[in-house]
């Protein structure tokens, strides 16, 4: 089971200060953040994307590509990459290139971006959201799987000839994720690829959650990669702690009385009741999260947001702390009670190379145009 | 609670149901008081047509922290949830607002906003209206009717329109009503009749419908790889 942190790279006002951070500012803060996670042990920290104020994370590569260079360990991902606005070449070009960089602690998790404006900005509509999704997605897959490809859609030119590079590091392509939080479709393309299945159900009730897995696991069984409670899941989370649950409640309520997205809205009691937020002490946040499980079955993946809507860096690196120290090791420990063994663990690198046996060197050099062999065919 | 529950409990040999919406904000509400004179009289008119007839009111105002949460969160409570299903899967509905400003309430639209697309389209709709005065007696056809038309519901002719003076005049007699009085009836409960009989045998008519669940029956990858939804 692995733990981490996602940020979705907000530049929020703190209300109790007045005080917004400016770019630089909020860009070194998720340096630190993820910093922070790996040395209090967690196991992954996810960047979003964004491509409008007010959010910093419009090139996520560089900036996890700046995190592998200063960590060992900690598993570098996405919440979400953007499969609909970008380019899948790019996006093929872009993460295969940080997977060598990185040395193999990277993987993604694709979402559409439900941000109308964004679209256009990028040459495509909204409303194409799910087809762009699928399209997308469908053309990825095969850039990171096939030396040469040849591709039609209806959403970007043709491929003729065409070569990704870097070829996948050790010849394995990065594991996905697909998030969506409302969408059947999603689920259903997460679970005919074998990849995972993210429920960002931090906004959501857990009803709602269950229903969205439920589908998941059952498509996931029906085309063929393992039994249902075999399907790669994780969740999204939202937590503020300390040691005394009223001193944690008087400390986040203001901020989130004025969050983006939920703010004006319910009361901080009504939504920690209609969702995973959970306000208090570590043992509370122990004792909610280690509920999960029943709601969506023994999963892989589970990631908090921890440091938007304003939150000054010190409280986030706090938060970090009482979650790496207090919560984590004990819910590793109650998560693994009961878990039958042929549920698996989330894929990383190292799994899915010894899976394919062993690492494998996928350099391409170039192509011949006329026969269509590479130079190393040529030259044996 | 599953759609599919909810449709199979229908019974096709002649029980229907009609869910009330009111949007009232007293107590004693003048709306909820023709609402429930609106769903007796489509209760009897059914009956007349050998329909038996189960009646599940909404009451906006219990929901209004709900509705507005749910515009900020994107997401139904789970009470709100229930009072929606209760309205989308009912045979017939019933809507009924107070007017202020000459339209509908603020609540009573959102309660109509927070509904899926096309969860409505099809559903046998009787309006009504109450105010304070009958100059507003225009709104149901001047503001009513274009929602319901846009939610492509099967709003009947009679919209009924209750004003102070319908509930309070002595003589029981509508000001200036035209619709024929001379019996001693009182106005109101002539149009009240009417609607229900015009809205009896679209509810009685009603076939049961067939509602998809999107998570219990997906469309299969292939065919959205192929371009299909």
């Amino acid at each position: 089971m692995q733990f981490g942190v996602f940020t979705v790279s907000d530049l929020t006002q703190d209300p109790t200060t007045g005080r917004i951070p400016t770019e630089q500012e909020r860009i070194r803060a998720a340096i630190a953040i993820a910093k922070k996670s790996e040395e209090v042990g967690l196991d992954v920290f996810a960047l979003g994307e964004h491509h409008n104020p007010p959010f910093f994370s419009s090139s996520p590569t560089t900036t996890l590509a700046y995190i592998a260079a200063q960590t060992e360990r900690i598993v570098l991902s996405t919440a979400t990459t953007l499969i609909t606005t970008n380019d899948p070449v790019k996006i093929a070009e872009d993460y295969a290139m940080l997977q060598h960089l990185a040395g193999g602690r990277v993987d993604l998790m694709m979402g559409r971006g439900n941000t109308g404006p964004v679209y256009p900005w990028f040459g495509q509509d909204i409303r194409n959201g799910i087809p762009l999704a699928i399209e997308n997605y469908a053309l990825l897959h095969r850039l990171w799987r096939e030396d040469v490809v040849d591709w039609q859609g209806k959403f970007r030119t043709p491929l003729q000839s065409f070569t990704s590079t870097p070829r996948p590091l050790d010849g394995v392509p990065p594991f996905v994720w697909h998030g969506s939080i409302r969408s059947p479709e999603i689920a259903e393309q997460a679970a005919y690829y074998g990849d995972g299945f993210f429920h960002n159900n931090i906004f959501w009730p857990i009803h709602h959650t269950r229903q969205m897995v439920r589908l998941y696991r059952q498509r996931f069984e029906h085309y063929g990669h393992g039994s249902a409670d075999q399907a790669i899941v994780g969740l999204g989370g939202q937590v503020f702690m300390h040691k005394n649950s009223q001193e944690a409640v008087r400390r986040f309520r203001p901020y989130f009385d004025v969050a983006p997205v939920y703010g004006h809205g319910p009361s901080l009691e009504e939504f920690s009741e209609m969702t995973p937020l959970t306000v208090g002490s570590p043992q509370q946040v122990i004792d909610r999260y280690a509920s999960m499980r029943d709601e969506v079955g023994d999963y892989q993946r589970q990631l908090f947001l921890i440091d938007h809507a304003g939150l000054p860096l010190e409280t986030v690196l706090e938060q970090i702390e009482i979650l790496g120290t207090e919560v984590v090791p004990v819910l590793r420990k109650e998560l693994a009670v009961g878990r039958p063994a042929h549920v698996p663990d989330a894929p990383t690198h190292a799994s899915l190379v010894a899976k394919a046996g062993g690492p494998v060197d996928a350099t391409v050099y170039s192509v011949d145009g006329v026969t269509g062999r590479r130079a190393e065919e040529v030259q044996a | 609670m599953s759609a599919q529950g909810m449709r199979g409990a229908r019974d096709a040999g002649g029980t229907r149901r009609l869910a009330v919406v009111s949007a009232g904000l007293r107590q004693p509400s003048t709306t909820r008081l023709l609402a429930d004179r609106l769903a007796k009289a489509t209760v009897v008119a059914l009956g007349e047509l050998g329909v038996q007839t189960q009646v599940d009111v909404v009451e906006v105002r219990e929901h209004g922290h709900d509705l507005t949460n749910m515009l900020a969160t994107g997401f139904a409570s789970e009470s709100l949830e229930k009072a929606i299903e209760t309205v989308v899967s009912a045979d017939g509905l019933i809507a009924v607002t107070p007017i202020f400003s000459g339209s509908y309430t603020g609540p009573f639209k959102t309660f109509f906003d927070v509904i899926d697309d096309g969860a409505l389209a099809g559903m046998p709709v009787l309006l009504g209206a109450t105010a304070g005065t009958a100059r507003h007696s225009l709104a149901i056809d001047h503001a009513m009717r274009p929602l319901f038309a846009y939610l492509r519901a099967l709003v009947v002719p009679t919209g009924v329109f209750g004003a102070t003076e319908d509930f309070g005049s002595a003589d029981r007699r509508s000001v200036g009503s035209t619709d024929g009085s001379a019996d001693g009836v009182p106005p109101i409960a002539v149009r009240v009749d009417r609607a229900a009989r015009e809205l009896a045998p679209l509810v009685a008519g009603r076939k049961a419908r067939e509602r998809t669940d999107p998570f219990s029956d997906p469309t299969p990858f292939e065919r959205l790889l192929a371009g299909g939804s």
